[in-house]
C-alpha cells in the first residue's frame, strides 16, 4: 500500500502559493474545520501549515487560524481546556509581541481566544438552546483589522453560521468599550441567531491583529460548496491577511 | 462482601463446565430457544461456560445472525449480473460494501437501524446509531465523508412525539455535528403506525483509495490483537440481542440500561487515529465493536482470518471493575475498535495512540489452532470454533403467508371510499388542498430538523436536504464525487409488499438521477415487524424478492445493509418499511442539478417528464383524508431507467438548470418545492397533460404516478432537450415557465398562490409542534 497518497483534503495537497505567506492552522483533539480552514488558506494563495496543539514550534508561520469544532468535546466549557495547550501559549505570546502575529479564531477558535483572554467576552448556549446551521447575513463593522481590510466598512456579507454555544456575552462596560474602540468586527443582520449581546458576531483586540467570530468564513470560499447564494465572501478574510502581511492596508 | 469476591465467584472455566454438566444456565433469559441451546451443547460436546453462553446468545440473536432472513437475503447475492459486479470491490457480508469510483477512488456506504434504542432513550439511541455506522465505514479503511438520517415518527400531535422527536434530532445533531461529518439528507415521516416503534436509520458514506481497503480478518500467526478507544463499561449489555430481537410490551420492565451511551469526542479522536494508522499501514485487520461487542469482534476477526485467536480478558480496560467475563464479552460500550498488528508495528501503533491520547490494551494474538481461546487470569473460560459463533448460527425458514385481509385492503380504493368523495374541483378548493398538503406533517418543510445538523463541514457538500439527493465531492482536483438518496414509503409497502419495496428503490434511484448522478449501488435497511408473525414474514419475503428483482432490472447491486425486525407494539406491526439508499457516481459534482430554479432562470421552460395516471391509493392526499387502501402506483422500472438516462444526460450536457422528482404529493408537492427552493415563482397550465392523459386537475396535481420529474430548461436548450426525449420515446409536456417577477405560483385557470403564502404554509408546521 502506498503511504504517499493524501487523505481527502489533507494539508499535503499542493497549494498554488502566490504570496509565499505561511499560515498555520491549529488542530486540537475534536477540531473539525481544520481541513476547511487549510483549504481556504490555499484558495487565498498562501501555504497552509498544520500546527498540532501539543507542539510548541510555531514553524515560522506568518499568521494563525484557530478553526472550529468541538475541541475536547466542549464537555467542560467551550475552549476551556484547549486554551491550556502548549501551542496556545506560543500563539498568545506571538499575538501580544511587537510582531503582532495575526490570529483568526472561528467558532470554537473564537471561544478558545476568549478563554485565552486574547479577546474579551465569552460564549454561552444559544438562546433557543438548539444547534443552528444556516446561511447568515453579517455586517462588517470594522474593516481596519488584519483579517477584514479587504471589506468595505458597513459591507453586508453572507457566510455560514453553525454552533451550539454562540451567544456572545460580556458585561456592559466591556460592550461599551468595544463599541467606543470600534472593536466590534461583525454584527448579525436581520435576525440575531443566538441572542448575542448587541448582535455581536465577532470582535477584535485593540491592535486589530486578533479577530474572533462565531460564523465560518472558511465555508464560503468556493462557488457551489457554501451558502445557497453561492457567494465567496469568506475568501476575503484570508486575502485580507495576505494584504496585511505584505504591508497593505492595516 | 466485596464486589471482587462476587466477580471471582462467577468465573466458570471450561474445565468446570466439563465437570459440572448439569448446572442450570439462564439461556432462555438470554433469548436462546431450547433447540438453539441444544445445538450449542452439541457443537461444544459439553455445556457452555457462562462466558461462552453469553457469546453465543448475542451472536445468535436475530440482530446479529439474521437467522430469520438469511434464506431470503441470499437473493441479493444471487440476482446479480456480471455487469452489476464490475465496479463492486466488496459485496455483502463485510462491514460495508465498496464500489469503485474510478481514478483509483472507491466509496463505501451502508445504512443501519437504531430503532429500538431510539424509542427507549431517544437522544442516546439516535446518537449511538450514527456512531456505529461511522465505525463500520472506518473499518473498511475509509475516511467517513457524510451521514444521512431517514426517520419515522408517530403522529406529529401525539404527546410522546415531543420526547422522541426532540431527543432523536438533538441526538443525531449532538453526535454527528461533533464528528465533522456533514449531514446531507434523509427523510422524515410522521404516521401513528410508528408511535411505539419510531424508525431511526442512519447512513454513512466514506471514501478511500483502492489500496487502502481493509477487511475484518485476523491474519498472520503471532500478530497481536489490540483493543483501543473507550473503556468497556456496563452500558448496552444485551442491547443488540435483547432490544432488537423482541417486540415492545407494556408488561416488561424498562430497557433503559440496555441502551448504549455515546461519547462523540471519543469517536472523533478514534476516526482521526484510525486514519493515521491506515495511512502508515500499521494494521493488518480491523473491526469495529458494535452489537455484541468483544464477542462479535473476536469471533469475526478470528473466523475470517487464519482461524484462531488467543485473548486474555482481564487485560480489557474497564470503566466498571465489577463486570463479569460474560458482561465484558457482551458489553456494547461505544467508540471501541479491535485491530490486528504485526509485532514490528507495535511500537509505531503505540506512538499513534499516544499522539491522540487514546487508551489501548494488548489482549492476545492470532493463532492457527482454529480455536478462539479466551482466558481469565490464565484460566480458559472460552474455547470455541469461532466460525460456530460468528457464522454457523441457526437459520430459520419461518412460515409465511399472504394475510387474509390483504385482498379486502387492496379492494378498498381511495376513490371508492367515502374519504374519496367530493374531491376538490374548483380553483379555490384546489388551492386550499395544495396549501393543506404542503403544510401536512409529511410534506412540510423539515429545516427545523436539518438546521440542527451541520451540512457544510468538510467543504465538499454540493447538495444537501431539501435537494433530491445529498452530493459530496471526494476529489478536489477533479470534482469526482457521489450522490446519495434514501427513500421508503410504508403505506405503499403495506398495500403491496412486493411493489412497495420496488417503489422505494425506484424513488431513490430517481432522486440520484435527478441530481445528475449515475446510480451505482444500493444499501437497504429493512424495517419490519415480528418474523414470527406469518403475515409479517410474508411482507418481508415479498419485500426482499421485490427489491432484488428490481435491482436486477435497474442494474444496481445491493452492497450491504441491515434488517430490523420486531418493530411492533403488542401484535401490531409497523407498516413494512424497506428504506433504500441508492448511491450514484459523479465524474464532476459541479454539474449536479439543484431541486429548484433561481432568479436567473427567469423565463426558462418547465417540462414534466412522464405520464400521469389516476393513482391516488396510498397517496399523501388520501393519507390527509385518513384513507389507506387500494394498490400503490404501478412500478415501471424500464421507464425509470429511461427517465434516469434523460436526467443524467441533460445534466451532463447542460440542458437543464433545475430538476425535481415527482413522488409523495405528486405534481402539487414538486411544483411548490421547486418554487420554494429559492423563492422564485412560476406560471404553469395543466391543460396539455389533462387532455393527453385523460385526467382532471385534481388528479394531475395529486396523483403519485411514478417515473416522472419536473425540469427547468433554458430557452436555448429546448430543441435539444425535446429531441433527446423524443429520440428515447419518453413523453414530455411543456407546463409553463419560471416567472421571477410574479412572486407567485400560478396554475392557469385554477389559482394563484404567492410565494409567501406557500412558504408560510410549508414552514409553519414543524415550528408549531416543536418550537
Amino acid at each position: 500500500m502506498s503511504t504517499e497518497l493524501p487523505l481527502i483534503g489533507d494539508y499535503s495537497a499542493p497549494s498554488n502559493e502566490l504570496s509565499g505567506a505561511r499560515i498555520g492552522v491549529v488542530t486540537f483533539p475534536g477540531t473539525l474545520d481544520d481541513r476547511d480552514a487549510a483549504r481556504a488558506v490555499r484558495a487565498a494563495g498562501a501555504e497552509a501549515v498544520s500546527l498540532w496543539h501539543a507542539d510548541t514550534d510555531l514553524q515560522d508561520v506568518d499568521a494563525v487560524v484557530i478553526p472550529g469544532g468541538f475541541s475536547y468535546g466542549d464537555y467542560l466549557r467551550a475552549g476551556a481546556i484547549s486554551r491550556f495547550a502548549p501551542m496556545m501559549a506560543k500563539i498568545a505570546d506571538a499575538a501580544n509581541s511587537d510582531a503582532k502575529l495575526p490570529v483568526l479564531g472561528i467558532c470554537n477558535g473564537f471561544q478558545i481566544l476568549t478563554e485565552s483572554h486574547l479577546l474579551p467576552g465569552s460564549m454561552i448556549k444559544n438562546d433557543h438552546l438548539k444547534f443552528i446551521c444556516r446561511d447568515q447575513l453579517l455586517r462588517v463593522e470594522n474593516n481596519q483589522t488584519a483579517w477584514t481590510n479587504g471589506f468595505e466598512a458597513g459591507q453586508e456579507i453572507t457566510i455560514v453560521l453553525k454552533n451550539q454555544d454562540g451567544q456572545y456575552v460580556a458585561d456592559e462596560k466591556t460592550l461599551d468599550e468595544l463599541e467606543a474602540e470600534n472593536r466590534i468586527a461583525f454584527s448579525y443582520v436581520g435576525w440575531n441567531p443566538n441572542g448575542s449581546r448587541r448582535s455581536i458576531a465577532g470582535v477584535s483586540n485593540k491592535a486589530g491583529n486578533v479577530v474572533g467570530l462565531m460564523p465560518h468564513p472558511e465555508h464560503a470560499i468556493e462557488v457551489g460548496f457554501g451558502p445557497d447564494a453561492r457567494g465567496t465572501d469568506g475568501l476575503t478574510f484570508f486575502t485580507s491577511v495576505l494584504t496585511h502581511l505584505v504591508g497593505g492596508k492595516k | 462482601m466485596s464486589q471482587e469476591v462476587t466477580k471471582e465467584f462467577n468465573i466458570d472455566t471450561v474445565e468446570n463446565a466439563a465437570a459440572t454438566p448439569d448446572v442450570e444456565l439462564p439461556w432462555a433469559e438470554l433469548g436462546l430457544k431450547d433447540n438453539e441451546f441444544a445445538e450449542i451443547v452439541k457443537i461444544l460436546g459439553r455445556r457452555p461456560t457462562a462466558a461462552e453462553l453469553a457469546m453465543y446468545s448475542v451472536m445468535w440473536s436475530e440482530h446479529c445472525s439474521y437467522k430469520s432472513t438469511k434464506n431470503h437475503l441470499r437473493q441479493f447475492g444471487a440476482k446479480v449480473t456480471e455487469e452489476m459486479k464490475k465496479d463492486l470491490m466488496v459485496g455483502m457480508g463485510e462491514n460495508a460494501g465498496v464500489t469503485d469510483l474510478g481514478d483509483g477512488w472507491a466509496v463505501t456506504f451502508k445504512i443501519e437501524s437504531h430503532n429500538s434504542p431510539s424509542y427507549v432513550e431517544p437522544y442516546q439511541g439516535a446518537a449511538t446509531g450514527i456512531g456505529g455506522i461511522v465505525r463500520d465505514i472506518i473499518s473498511m479503511g475509509a475516511r467517513p465523508i457524510a451521514v444521512m438520517d431517514p426517520l419515522r415518527f408517530g403522529a406529529i400531535d401525539h404527546e410522546d412525539s415531543q420526547r422522541v422527536v426532540h431527543g432523536v434530532v438533538s441526538g443525531i445533531g449532538g453526535y454527528g455535528n461533533s464528528l465533522g461529518l456533514p449531514n446531507i439528507g434523509g427523510e422524515t415521516v410522521f404516521d401513528p403506525i410508528y408511535q411505539g416503534n419510531p424508525l431511526v436509520n442512519a447512513l454513512a458514506v466514506g471514501a478511500l483509495r483502492h489500496e487502502d481497503l481493509r477487511l475484518a480478518n485476523a491474519s498472520g500467526v503471532g500478530n497481536k490483537v489490540v483493543l483501543f478507544g473507550a473503556r468497556t463499561g456496563g452500558d448496552g449489555i444485551g442491547g443488540a440481542s435483547v432490544l432488537a430481537s423482541e417486540s415492545f410490551d407494556d408488561t416488561k420492565p424498562s430497557k433503559r440500561p440496555a441502551v448504549q451511551v455515546g461519547d462523540p469526542f471519543a469517536e472523533k479522536v478514534l476516526i482521526e487515529c484510525c486514519l493515521e494508522l491506515f495511512k502508515a499501514s500499521l494494521v493488518e485487520g480491523i473491526q469495529d465493536l458494535g452489537a455484541a461487542g468483544i464477542s462479535c469482534a473476536t469471533s469475526e476477526l478470528a473466523s475470517n482470518g487464519e482461524g484462531g485467536m488467543q485473548v486474555e480478558l482481564t487485560d480489557v480496560l474497564l470503566r466498571d471493575s465489577t463486570l463479569t467475563p460474560g458482561e465484558i464479552l457482551m458489553s456494547e460500550s461505544q467508540e471501541r475498535m479491535m485491530a490486528v498488528v504485526t509485532p514490528e508495528n507495535v511500537e509505531a501503533f503505540e506512538a499513534v495512540m499516544a499522539k491522540w491520547n487514546v487508551e489501548y490494551s494488548w489482549l492476545g494474538e492470532v493463532t492457527d489452532t482454529d480455536r478462539l481461546i479466551i482466558t481469565w487470569k490464565g484460566e480458559v473460560i472460552v474455547d470455541v470454533d469461532p466460525k460456530t459463533v460468528a457464522h454457523d448460527g441457526p437459520v430459520y425458514d419461518r412460515p409465511y403467508a399472504r394475510p387474509e385481509w390483504q385482498d379486502a385492503l387492496q379492494a378498498d380504493t381511495f376513490k371508492s371510499s367515502s374519504a374519496g368523495q367530493n374531491l376538490p374541483a374548483t380553483g379555490d378548493d384546489l388551492k386550499a388542498a395544495v396549501l393543506e398538503l404542503i403544510a401536512s406533517p409529511n410534506m412540510c418543510d423539515k429545516s427545523w430538523i436539518t438546521n440542527q445538523y451541520d451540512r457544510y463541514v468538510g467543504g465538499n457538500t454540493a447538495l444537501a436536504a431539501p435537494d433530491d439527493s445529498g452530493v459530496v465531492r471526494i476529489d478536489e482536483s477533479t470534482g469526482l464525487g457521489v450522490a446519495i438518496a434514501t427513500d421508503a414509503n410504508g403505506r405503499y409497502t403495506f398495500l403491496d409488499p412486493y411493489a412497495g419495496a420496488q417503489l422505494a428503490l425506484a424513488e431513490s434511484y430517481r432522486n440520484v438521477a435527478t441530481s445528475g448522478a449515475i446510480p451505482a449501488a444500493v444499501s437497504d435497511c429493512l424495517n419490519y415487524g415480528s418474523p414470527e408473525d406469518p403475515a409479517v414474514m410474508w411482507q418481508l419475503a415479498e419485500g426482499i424478492r421485490g427489491l432484488s428483482d428490481a435491482c436486477m432490472v435497474l442494474g444496481v447491486p445491493v452492497t450491504g445493509g441491515n434488517v430490523s425486525l420486531y418493530n411492533q407494539t403488542g401484535d401490531k406491526p409497523i407498516h413494512p418499511t424497506p428504506v433504500v439508499a441508492t448511491l450514484g457516481k459523479f465524474d464532476d459534482v459541479a454539474r449536479r442539478t439543484p431541486s429548484g430554479w433561481r432568479e436567473e432562470a427567469d423565463g426558462q421552460a418547465i417540462y414534466l417528464i412522464g405520464t400521469t395516471k389516476d393513482e391516488l391509493d396510498g397517496s399523501e392526499f388520501a393519507n390527509l383524508r385518513g384513507h389507506l387502501g387500494g394498490v400503490p402506483p404501478v412500478v415501471d422500472l424500464e421507464a425509470e431507467k429511461e427517465l434516469g438516462a434523460i436526467l443524467i444526460n441533460a445534466s451532463r450536457d447542460g440542458m437543464i438548470d433545475a430538476a425535481h422528482d415527482l413522488s409523495e404529493g405528486g405534481l402539487a408537492a414538486a411544483l411548490t418545492e421547486m418554487v420554494l427552493r429559492f423563492g422564485v415563482g412560476a406560471r404553469v397550465a395543466l391543460d396539455e397533460i389533462k387532455e393527453r392523459d385523460g385526467i382532471d386537475s385534481f388528479t394531475a396535481l395529486f396523483s403519485e404516478s411514478q417515473a416522472r420529474a419536473l425540469v427547468a430548461v433554458p430557452r436555448s436548450e429546448e430543441v435539444r432537450f425535446k429531441d433527446m426525449t423524443s429520440a428515447r420515446g419518453v413523453t414530455v409536456a411543456r407546463l409553463g415557465i419560471v416567472d421571477a417577477q410574479s412572486g407567485s405560483l400560478e396554475i392557469q385557470g385554477e389559482f394563484t398562490a404567492s410565494v409567501d403564502e406557500l412558504r408560510e404554509a410549508n414552514e409553519g408546521t414543524m415550528k408549531k409542534y416543536f418550537g
